[in-house]
């Protein structure tokens, strides 16, 4: 391999991003010597194994790659606003639709969804923590490194250019040659073993760590949709990672799983791909569902309407995401009888989302609604979802599908469930428990402000692609003629997509101007209205212990049940006894960095490295296995003095 | 609140107007043969149903959102602790599920109607046409009449065609959107995909599913052209065009776009894509041409079709 092949050369673009890199880095380690924050860094957040530290980490990690994927959407949409132009050629959009596809779904918005996952599901039940910390902090880690590698792709060596789907034989040697498929294969390996963990983590820790009282039916509605999520990772998980390492291995040792030489099969790997895929979309969309869940109940000032019903909508949701994958491929000319058994199931699973939109609306029936803005988000989502879910219906009819397939009005279906539904989903959660990780609210007026310029902007740039996908253009086109006369809806639907741009800076503005002007939060309730337990904490943000004496839970809501009653939240001294809480470990940060090592190596080729990586990962294993350190306790008059109890 | 929401509900009710204003405007609206109004039928029988399903959704939002915000006057009817109801719970279970099967029935009907010629035109035997997708062009070949072209196709008006799909590289997908919807185009495999245009006319054929760099410009025309005229051409191109050679054939597998061609007879004598996968693959192989990538020093000149320097093909 020559340099001029490491390195990706040859385009503006690229030159100015290796510029920023080069520069952020400078001055990232120029902030951390300058201002002696290496061991603040290393003892605070690499060694870390609190949960609410790992998800702060997740949700830090995701709102960066938003960016990140968002650029390269507005790089698309600039290419895309005016016939025939000339700003990006066919090759770089190829990269870049794939780069965002992947990015988005793998790396912003399962990471965002586990992190809000992580920050609240341990509060929520009353638990300390998670039930393996440890594993939590290697998921973390593993999913930064995946991420981490995949997005160098972009200045070294090349990005992918097959799609998020990364169809065989087209990912394949033989028409996807050089380094780029390469890393999408490691950066989703790697990081998919962080998903896998997560699944692993969350579902013991749901199941065993609740507090004493909460039963499965007194579980609040996102920790359910958590437990249902993580049953679905569980899953789903282990096709992708099967799946991955096969076209691993026809891309690096020659093998036929999926080559057009040899007995290949490529549509294996799209069957493969969508078996894990739908329920994928699953895993993004149902945390979100319980986010929504929270807000209305909290802010409609009700109990949730039809709980077990909702329950159990989600319950089936998650089985029948495993039922439906083949309408990703109507097609393929499976047959009349395949295609009738495919539709029907996909038409099923739309009557319990159907379900759930009626429960959140009759929740704020009777309801006291006021229009904070997490609230404003959860009203935006039952707006909007609404038209991706009918349109979802649409696409199920696999006769019509296939005018719809590989068109615009998917890109637009898709989009409006998974922006108006999982981003939508994670800047309301965010916005709603901010004050339990930082003690602050974000800004209301200016959130109001993000909500509105993201909403309508998300309108303007998706609803007119409908239009252009039932005009005949096709998805993932580089650039269309003049004659064809889309010219105008792309034009409206960029304008759109800046608009979202606007608002997402808007909403990092809040970030800082929030960060700099708040107002301190005192009390662990800091909307006034919480119902679940995360709001039982006795100050804002909760001691890295959580609570200083394990709750009891009686009912649902048990929060809204001490406001009523008005019992006192603080502990009472008799009941706090030493707690017991895990170590700090470098461990994982140090294995995830020879993952790096590892799938930096394999991605070119250069096997020695690949194999000293995994060496490297294989000691980290034996270390943590001979380690004896079995945490500490924290003592009495810690906690009493953390508490500020004066007895 | 809600006054400043009512610019946009103006501003929503003018976009609905000219969205589906213009609604014949759209191909897919606005079909050119049976195949393809059956699937507007359907398209359009279905957009009834989820118009219904926003305008109830929306209905019961705006009431609710505006009936029990937090600072009406009358807060006698706030009932914290309501928690469902299970008649209207069945109702919101029973009537999706009527849609659900409202919705199924038809679909079920077309998607097996689809499976065999128009009906309008089950009398006319269809004219069989394959179509072979290699990045990035199209070679159609008409076995019938031993005729092949690349990157369009006559078709007889008022006839159904059977066309057989394969290809001999990446998935690909056929569409010809104002005829009817699309069906993938698969190395080693054979799909069957049937059309019919009822007017002459020319229409836009492309290859909509994602296969590599030159996806975008991977089109073709469709002429619908009157019997007697389709038969005369098949004649004349019989007579007249050049024979197609294995040598430009195998310049043909190379990676590409290429100008539309016509020619005398038919690749099927050396080669079914359908059944012999890996044919382009050794093509290229045997012609020195090693798979680039793009980002790399060779990238730039290698795999360039090189068919446009022979003299043989004449476009159109
Ligand atoms: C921020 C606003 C966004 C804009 C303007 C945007 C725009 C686009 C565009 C222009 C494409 C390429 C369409 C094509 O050429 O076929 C695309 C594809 C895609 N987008 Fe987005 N997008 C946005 C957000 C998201 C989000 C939040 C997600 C997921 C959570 C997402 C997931 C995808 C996926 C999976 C694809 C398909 C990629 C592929 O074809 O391989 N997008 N988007
Ligand atoms: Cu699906
Ligand atoms: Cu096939």
């Amino acid at each position: 391999m020559k340099w001029d092949e490491f390195f990706v050369t040859g385009d503006p673009l690229i030159y100015g991003a290796d510029v920023s890199i080069g520069l952020t880095v400078i001055g990232l380690l120029f902030y951390l010597t300058y201002f002696k924050k290496w061991q603040w860094l290393w003892k605070e957040w690499l060694t870390t194994v609190d949960h609410k530290k790992l998800g702060i980490m997740y949700i830090a990690s995701a709102v960066l790659m938003l960016f990140r994927g968002g650029v390269d959407a507005l790089l698309m949409r600039t290419q895309l606003a005016v016939p025939d132009a000339k700003f990006l050629d066919a090759q770089h959009y190829n990269e870049i639709f794939t780069t965002h596809g992947t990015i988005m779904i793998i790396f912003m918005a399962m990471p965002f969804l586990i992190g809000l996952i992580n920050v609240v599901i341990p509060l929520q039940i009353g638990a300390r923590d998670v039930a393996f910390p440890y594993l939590n902090a290697v998921s973390f880690w593993t999913f930064f490194i995946g991420a981490m590698l995949f997005n160098i792709s972009f200045v070294i060596g090349g990005s992918p250019s097959a799609g998020w789907t990364a169809y065989m034989p087209l990912a394949g040697n033989e028409l996807s040659p050089g380094p780029g498929q390469n890393y999408y294969l490691l950066g989703l390996q790697i990081a998919g073993i962080g998903t896998l963990l997560t699944g692993i983590n969350f579902l013991v820790t749901i199941l065993k760590m609740r507090a004493p009282g909460m039963t499965l039916f007194r579980m609040p509605m996102f920790t359910w949709s958590a437990l249902i999520t993580m049953v679905i990772i569980v899953f789903a998980f282990p096709i992708l990672t099967v799946a991955l390492a096969l076209m691993t291995f026809d891309r690096l040792f020659g093998a036929h799983f999926f080559t057009l030489q040899g007995a290949g099969m490529d549509m294996l790997w799209a069957n493969l791909f969508w078996l894990w895929g739908h329920p994928e979309v699953y895993i993004v969309i149902l945390p979100a569902f319980g986010m929504f869940s929270e807000i209305i109940s909290t802010f409609a000032r009700k109990v949730l309407f039809g709980y077990k019903a909702m329950v159990w909508a989600m319950v089936l949701i998650a089985a029948y995401s495993f039922l439906v994958w083949v309408h990703h491929f109507f097609t393929m000319g499976s047959g009349a009888a395949v295609n009738t058994a495919f539709s029907i199931s996909t038409m099923l699973i739309g009557i319990p989302t159907g379900i759930k939109i009626f429960n959140w609306l009759f929740t704020m029936y009777k309801g006291k609604i006021s229009f904070t803005t997490p609230m404003l988000w959860a009203l935006g989502f039952i707006v909007n979802f609404v038209v991706g879910g009918v349109t979802g219906v649409m696409l199920a009819m696999a006769a019509a599908d296939y005018q719809y397939h590989n068109t615009y009005f998917l890109v637009s279906h898709f989009h409006y469930v998974l922006i108006a539904g999982t981003v939508f989903g994670c800047f309301a959660g965010l916005v709603f428990w901010y004050p339990k990780m930082f003690g602050y609210k974000l800004n209301e007026r200016i959130g109001k402000w993000v909500f509105w310029l993201f909403m309508i902007g998300f309108n303007v740039c998706f609803f007119p692609q409908y239009f252009l996908g039932l005009d005949g253009m096709p998805r993932r086109v580089y650039t269309y003629s003049a004659a064809s006369g889309w010219g105008d809806l792309n034009m409206v639907s960029t304008v759109g997509a800046f608009l979202m741009g606007i608002g997402f800076l808007a909403l990092v503005y809040n970030i800082y101007y929030s960060f700099r002007y708040s107002e301190r939060e005192n009390t662990g309730d800091s909307w006034g209205l919480g119902r679940t337990l995360e709001w039982a904490t006795t100050s804002a943000v909760p001691p890295h212990y959580n609570f200083a004496v394990t709750p009891t839970v009686e009912g649902l809501d048990p929060v809204v049940a001490i406001r009523n009653d008005k019992k006192e939240v603080t502990p009472k001294l008799a009941d706090i006894k030493p707690i017991h809480m895990p170590d700090n470990s470098g461990v994982p940060f140090v294995m995830a960095s020879f993952f790096f090592v590892a799938g930096f190596g394999l991605v070119f080729e250069w096997y020695w490295m690949g194999i000293v990586g995994l060496i490297g990962v294989f000691i980290t294993l034996i270390i943590r296995s001979f380690d004896k350190n079995e945490g500490y306790y924290v003592s009495v008059d810690e906690i009493k003095e953390t508490e500020r109890i004066t007895v | 609140m809600f006054k400043r929401l009512r610019p946009f509900f103006a501003l929503g009710l003018m976009l609905s107007v000219f969205f589906l204003g213009g609604c014949s405007n759209y191909i897919v609206l606005d079909p050119k043969g049976p195949v393809g109004a059956q699937q507007k039928d359907l398209i359009l029988y279905s957009i009834g149903f989820m118009a219904l399903i926003l305008l109830v959704v929306y209905i019961l939002f705006t009431v609710i959102v505006i009936k029990y915000r937090e600072n009406r006057k009358d807060m006698s009817n706030w009932e914290p602790e309501q928690e469902g109801s299970k008649k209207l719970e069945i109702l919101w279970t029973a009537i999706p599920i009527l849609i659900t099967i409202a919705l199924a029935i038809p679909t079920i009907k077309t998607i097996y109607d689809l499976e065999k010629p128009p009906q309008a035109s089950a009398h006319k035997e269809p004219i069989v046409i394959t179509a072979t997708a290699v990045d990035w062009k199209w070679i159609f070949s008409y076995p019938e009449q031993g005729i092949e072209t690349v990157n369009y196709i006559n078709i007889p008006e008022d006839r159904p065609v059977e066309f057989k799909l394969t290809s001999a590289d990446s998935m690909s997908s056929f569409w010809v959107p104002e005829l009817g919807g699309q069906k993938y185009a698969m190395p080693g495999m054979e799909t069957t995909l049937y059309l019919q245009a009822d007017h002459k006319g020319k229409f836009a054929g492309r290859n909509s599913n994602f296969n590599g760099e030159g996806f975008t410009h991977q089109i073709f025309d469709v002429n619908s052209v009157s019997q007697s005229d389709f038969d005369k051409w098949a004649k004349d191109t019989k007579s007249k065009a050049p024979e197609l050679s294995k040598k430009q054939y195998d310049q043909l597998m190379l990676q590409g776009e290429a100008k539309k061609m016509t020619f005398s007879s038919t690749h099927l004598k050396w080669v079914d894509h359908a059944k012999d996968r890996d044919y382009a693959v050794k093509t290229r192989e045997r012609l020195g041409v090693v798979p680039q990538n793009p980002h790399g020093s060779k990238a730039k000149d290698a795999n360039k079709p090189e068919q446009d320097s022979h003299g043989e093909s004449h476009s159109h």
